[in-house]
């Protein structure tokens, strides 16, 4: 069996074209990874350009309106790019850069991580090319714009349901036959190994900074870690560093559309069965014969039929616990934490912020809730507005 | 013995490959046989996926064509049956490895043994996943065919020392596809494989036209050809089979010359 193993799940179920590469990635990344100098780059990066450490903002008017748990938001809206996506980026593309490559390409769903892409690629002076589902590029088309500003190239992917996951089909047919020049900087903790953990490991920064946050600021850790779950970037950041902390829960909330037993939601953990798609062994939405769903949800960002390796392992462990939320209470934390904070969310963070608004009322005064506000929401603003049936006039 | 080496007993095998289901099960059949008599050693049977992520357009367009006709793994046994009645012709499944995972490992390879598949290609199954069917698929005497790419390199030791059936060279790097030109040092590559192994090296992923074809099987025992039919099933669908007959007759020939 290969490397890269939760449990049953992940592997490299890839092409034989790409695994020398994926050898010589991992190797390379352990390198870099024991190198005072990379890391000592990376920081600085995340420090300066970044911004970084993230606030963690004590949501008082929240805290005091839902009248149960505190809670937290820890605000990787507030980086640079405006969602947690830099942190794995600002890692793979040095690491690219180390290898000599010059070329990265990536996909994105709702846009965030092809901006944070092309954002870092334009830093570091690499090309870059973004692949888009057709259906994502309209519904985000603000975020196409920027990432051509940065200098990127911007594929519009047509074939099968035209969203992620045939973005994510066409960047490895992409890399499959670039592979020499080019790294595939992928924006989830998805695919074959390393790439799993190498993006948790660049986004547990997240739970890093948030756990020593915590023991300044409360002297404790928080009762529960709630975060949106698509393939599981932001989620498996800020849980990592609280695995072992297991009077912390740890809870994901995934894309539960117009309803978990409607076909038109993208809640894998809840509805998926286990499969190999995308070089990895995980827990996939579909069909019969094991064709892979087509799925839905209000954010293109967690519109992806399967879910990270490793959240499929904590979950058959029960180390975390996973929750469909509804597009239309994820909308109604969009506008809930907008008025009540003054913080627009991104819509796959409004689904965490959901799942708190549900249980902080049913919890003790002396408990904590820490939401990881993954991004923040301009760029949902006229999708939301039309889910509301506002009209914007240009 | 495996059957498949029966495919490289008349002079250099053409391998033809297509989606089945497309653009119906019934005329899976038909192509098949077609094939057959046109020259084809070996028939390369592609089961529908809904997400063909090693294969360029033309490929990926005859999976929804298929799909859309709601064709399942059940109907390409179904047809592999039917194409048995016929012929003993060697028969290899292309198939992503998610449907057969889904369909369960051990009733798949039990079916491939009933109907008559004799091996399996798998794009997204390399060396290190082979122990997923391994087992299995011996035991059901399936070959489960290995790939090796421009990439292999140091690899292709452990991939050819481990191959059965025969190993499936790909010729460049990328997806399927027609390509004009081949750049790669198959030579050398071939070279490195027969250092290891005497099975057969068929090569695949670019050839398309007869001039390839036979340059091709200068070097190596056999040659794969799959975009190529796919877009004249696409051109001509239900009308294909005598345009087929007439493509497979003339890459069979031009491979050995």
């Amino acid at each position: 069996m290969s490397k890269g193993r939760y449990g049953e799940y992940g592997g490299q179920y890839i092409s034989e074209t790409l695994m020398n590469e994926l050898l010589y990635l991992e190797e390379q990344y352990n390198h870099y990874m024991n190198d005072p100098e990379f890391i000592e780059e990376l920081n600085t990066l995340l420090k300066e350009y970044a911004g970084r450490p993230s606030l963690l903002y004590y949501a008082k008017r929240m805290t005091e309106d839902l009248g149960g748990a505190k809670i937290y938001l820890k605000r990787e809206d507030l980086n640079h790019t405006g969602a947690h996506k830099i942190n794995n980026v600002l890692g793979q593309v040095l690491l690219a850069k180390k290898m000599g490559k010059t070329r990265v390409i990536a996909e994105t769903g709702a846009g965030q991580h092809g901006v944070a892409t092309a954002t870092a690629a334009a830093l570091l002076d690499m090309d870059c090319e973004v692949f888009m589902g057709e259906v994502d590029t309209k519904r985000q088309a603000l975020n196409v714009y920027r990432m051509e500003l940065l200098g990127a190239k911007v594929h519009s992917v047509k074939s099968g349901t035209k969203t992620l996951k045939d973005a994510v089909n066409d960047a490895f047919r992409d890399w499959i036959a670039n592979v020499h020049d080019t790294n595939y900087v992928i924006g989830s903790t998805m695919g074959p190994h390393p790439f799993p953990m190498m993006v948790r490991d660049f986004q547990a920064v997240i739970s890093a900074e948030a756990r020593q946050q915590f023991l300044d600021i409360e002297g404790r850790l928080p009762t529960a870690v709630l975060a949106c779950v698509g393939g599981g970037s932001n989620a498996m950041g800020a849980f990592y560093n609280f695995i072992d902390d297991e009077e912390v829960r740890l809870i994901g909330c995934e894309a539960g559309g117009k309803g978990v037993d409607t076909p038109y939601n993208a809640a894998a953990l809840t509805n998926g069965k286990i499969g190999i798609f995308h070089g990895m062994k995980s827990i996939f939405n579909q069909g019969d014969y094991g064709q892979i769903a087509e799925v839905y949800s209000v954010s293109a960002g967690l519109d992806y039929p399967g879910v990270g390796p490793e959240h499929a392992y904590l979950r058959d462990t029960g180390r975390a616990e996973y929750v469909p939320i509804n597009d239309e209470d994820a909308v109604e934390a969009f506008e809930y934490l907008s008025r009540m904070e003054g913080i627009i969310p991104a819509i796959e963070s409004a689904h965490a912020v959901a799942h708190a608004m549900k249980i902080a009322p049913t919890m003790n005064k002396d408990d904590i809730i820490m939401i990881c506000l993954s991004g923040r929401g301009d760029k949902d603003v006229r999708s939301i507005a039309e889910y509301r049936g506002v009209e914007l006039n240009e | 013995m495996s059957k498949i080496a029966n495919a490289f007993k008349n002079g250099k095998a053409f391998i033809g490959f297509f989606t089945a289901g497309d653009p119906n099960i019934e005329k899976t059949v038909e192509f098949a046989l077609a094939m057959e008599e046109a020259g084809c050693d070996l028939i390369e049977i592609g089961i529908p996926f809904s997400d063909p992520m090693a294969e360029g357009v033309v490929i990926q367009d005859a999976n929804v064509r298929a799909l859309n006709q709601n064709t399942t793994t059940d109907d390409v046994f179904d047809a592999v049956k039917a194409i048995r009645e016929k012929t003993d012709i060697p028969i290899v499944f292309l198939t992503y490895i998610n449907p057969v995972f889904f369909y369960g490992y051990e009733e798949f390879f039990k079916k491939c043994s009933e109907v008559g598949v004799d091996g399996i290609i798998s794009p997204d199954l390399p060396y290190e996943e082979k122990g997923e069917i391994a087992d299995i698929a011996r035991k059901n005497d399936v070959d489960v065919i290995s790939l090796i790419a421009p990439t292999s390199k140091e690899r292709i030791q452990m991939i050819a020392g481990d191959a059965t059936g025969f190993i499936y060279v790909v010729s460049s790097l990328g997806v399927t596809g027609m390509r004009s030109e081949i750049k790669t040092d198959l030579n050398s590559i071939l070279e490195d494989i027969r250092d290891v192994t005497d099975l057969p090296l068929a090569v695949g992923f670019g050839i398309n036209t007869p001039q390839q074809a036979s340059e091709i099987a200068k070097i190596a025992d056999g040659v794969i050809v799959g975009s190529a039919i796919v877009k004249i099933i696409e051109e001509h669908g239900e009308n294909a089979t005598e345009p087929i007959k007439e493509y497979v007759s003339a890459m069979k020939k031009a491979a050995n010359q």
